[in-house]
């Protein structure tokens, strides 16, 4: 048997059983297939590459090709109970609308991302005066796909701009199990790698009306599980 | 032929299925088709829980011979590529249908079928026919060799467009729903290649006001310019300068109107073995049926509410690149509709410069793709 990754150890552990989900970024649907055995859930993916989508549909999963930046806006508001984008946040043309429409089209959104504040990134720099290569960020600088990396700190503060609430937060490093931590706490910028969040709004999501005509809007059966939800205590 | 007793009797089968007058079939336009002919081939044989049927639906000038070898032309059949042993959809596994659609002249009733009223070919006096005409003479057909749930319903082109009206009219008759390169409506540009080619039929002397088997002739001119002008938009442009560039039938020009480029003659050639297949007024019919072709304006305009039923349903919608008849946008459009709706909805685009004809041809994207969906599927309706 593989070894879980630590963040789809984490995941599975968030997430509730039998919810929508949605896997922005699903690659070949290792994480969807997972959270369908092991929680069943209603899951489908979105995914850029033609070999991730012929895998997730070789698997039997839901899964459409496209493009996070440009096609979350076509997904209807509250569609999914979460909304998933692991380890990717940083790579998109626009960080900040990706985040935000990941939490109208779902009630939570899982955001995995870097933490460009870890020690290890800031003594790179420090010392080689180069851009950091790191076992977390492993790509030269002209080759890297994240094109907007930011510290824990940085990510915290666009969460509170918009309005967004932290419902928990793991660290991760390399192979370890997760460690739930306070994301505003005193060291976790300085020794969190990656940070994984929960988050939902504050405030109702506006819908959004449809960019063509011709698809409108529908109603949405919502199912049980989607009544107001009480806040869950976090262990 | 009886349609009873046809099924599973050998492992291909087919004929016609009769509707005797007063099970005719009722048309969007209003008026109904006493009797109804119902031309098909099936491959493979039904299960005896009665899951494994497939539909597949064929596109503008295709017939019901989707495989083994079309009697008419002498060739394998138009998804020879897809239906057949060893295949995605492998009579071994499936019981695969397939239906010549309404107004086709290849065994179903059509323009060149005898109209009972007068004991003549009906000509123009055959009703306009619809998308959902076609559907709702495929389902009659589908309840009448027994199937109540079709495992997949399956097609591409004019094909997908059934698919997507099958979703529409008959969510609960079906599994699943493949449409491949095809769009929620026909465009204005699409309508216009059609008007090109219908008026270059009209205007042929020998197409005689549409009763010209009566007088013994048959346009040809005047179609095989229609399939002409239609089989460019079936390529692409990069398709077209791979396959031909401005290489010559011979060497040197003829400074005259001889077929001197080699794909004017690739054109004509197309034009002339048309005619030897199809029937002029089929294909006035079959085009105006697709460009009456609007899915969301049967249902206030909103595409998404067409899906509505259908949250059961699994989707499989599949586009080509350098497609320009209907182009991957329309497949979105299809997928985000689906999306709005709540139905479980795959999609993607399969990468190929063969244009929209990429669906029947040499593809193995577009093979693995459909083989894992439906491996997948017939896993989650227990025919694994």
């Amino acid at each position: 048997m593989t070894v879980l990754r630590e963040d789809f150890a984490e995941i599975l552990r968030l997430v509730r059983p039998g919810a929508r989900v949605l896997d922005v970024g699903c690659e070949d649907g290792e994480l969807l297939e997972l959270l369908s055995r092991e929680k069943r859930v209603d899951g489908q993916g979105l995914e850029i590459s033609p070999a991730g989508v012929s895998a997730c549909l070789a698997k039997g999963l839901a899964v459409v090709q496209g493009d996070g930046d440009r096609d979350l806006d076509h997904f209807p508001t509250r569609a999914f109970d979460y909304a998933i984008l692991s380890k990717t946040l940083q790579q998109m043309r626009e960080p900040r609308h990706v985040l935000s429409e990941l939490l109208r089209i779902a009630d939570q959104a899982i955001v995995s991302v870097p933490n460009f504040g870890h020690w290890r990134m800031r003594l790179s720099l420090m010392s080689r005066g180069r851009m950091p290569e790191t076992r977390a960020l492993p790509d030269p600088w002209w080759s890297t796909p994240n094109i907007h990396l930011c510290t824990l700190r940085d990510f915290t503060d666009l969460c509170r701009e918009l309005d967004l609430r932290v419902d928990a937060c793991a660290a991760l490093s390399g192979g370890k199990p997760a460690r739930s931590i306070k994301p505003d706490g005193p060291l976790e910028n300085w020794r969190s790698e990656t940070a994984l969040f929960l988050l939902s709004r504050r405030t109702e999501p506006r819908p959004q009306a449809m960019a063509r005509d011709l698809l409108g809007e529908i109603d949405l059966p919502k199912p049980a599980a989607l009544a107001p939800k009480s806040r869950r205590r976090r262990r | 032929m009886d349609a009873a007793g046809t099924t599973a009797a050998s492992e291909t089968d087919g004929g016609t299925l009769r509707f005797p007058a007063g099970q005719g079939l009722r048309l969007d336009s209003g008026a109904r088709l006493e009797a109804l002919d119902v031309a098909y081939q099936t491959y493979g044989r039904l299960n005896a829980t009665r899951t494994n049927a497939v539909l597949v639906c064929h596109a503008l000038t295709m017939d019901q011979h989707a495989a083994g070898t079309n009697p008419t032309t002498g060739k394998p059949g138009w998804w020879s590529r897809v239906v057949g042993p060893g295949l995605p959809l492998d009579p071994e596994r499936y019981f695969i249908v397939c239906a010549n659609v309404v107004g086709g002249c290849m065994g179903s009733t059509g323009p060149a079928s005898t109209n009972p009223a007068t004991g003549a070919p009906y000509g123009l006096a055959f009703p306009v026919i619809t998308i959902a005409d076609m559907v709702r003479a495929q389902a009659m057909l589908i309840a009448a060799l027994g199937i109540e749930t079709l495992f997949a319903v399956v097609g591409g082109s004019m094909g997908g467009m059934q698919v997507l009206q099958w979703a529409a009219d008959y969510p609960e008759k079906l599994f699943s729903a493949v449409c491949i390169g095809a769009a929620p409506r026909h465009s204005a540009q699409n309508i216009a290649f059609h008007e090109v080619g219908r008026q270059a039929i009209m205007a042929d002397p020998d197409w005689r006001g549409g009763a010209y088997e009566v007088a013994g002739v048959r346009p040809e001119k005047g179609l095989a310019v229609a399939r002409m002008a239609a089989h460019i938009t079936y390529l692409s442009e990069a398709a077209l300068q791979r396959k031909f560039g401005r290489e010559l039938q011979r060497d040197g020009l003829s400074w005259g109107f001889d077929a001197d480029f080699q794909v004017e003659s690739y054109l004509r050639h197309q034009g002339a073995s048309f005619v030897d297949r199809f029937d002029a007024n089929s294909y006035l019919y079959i085009t105006r049926a697709l460009d009456y072709f609007d899915l969301a304006a049967q249902h206030e305009g909103v595409l998404a509410k067409a899906f509505a039923r259908a949250r059961g349903v699994r989707f499989c919608v599949l586009s080509f690149s350098s497609d320009w008849l209907y182009p991957t946008a329309e497949s979105r459009d299809i997928v985000r509709a689906l999306n709005a709706a709540g139905c479980r909805a795959s999609f993607a685009e399969i990468e190929t410069d063969k244009g929209h004809d990429a669906f029947f041809l040499d593809e193995p994207q577009l093979d693995a793709t459909l083989r894992g969906f439906f491996a997948s599927t017939a896993q989650a309706r227990g025919l694994a």
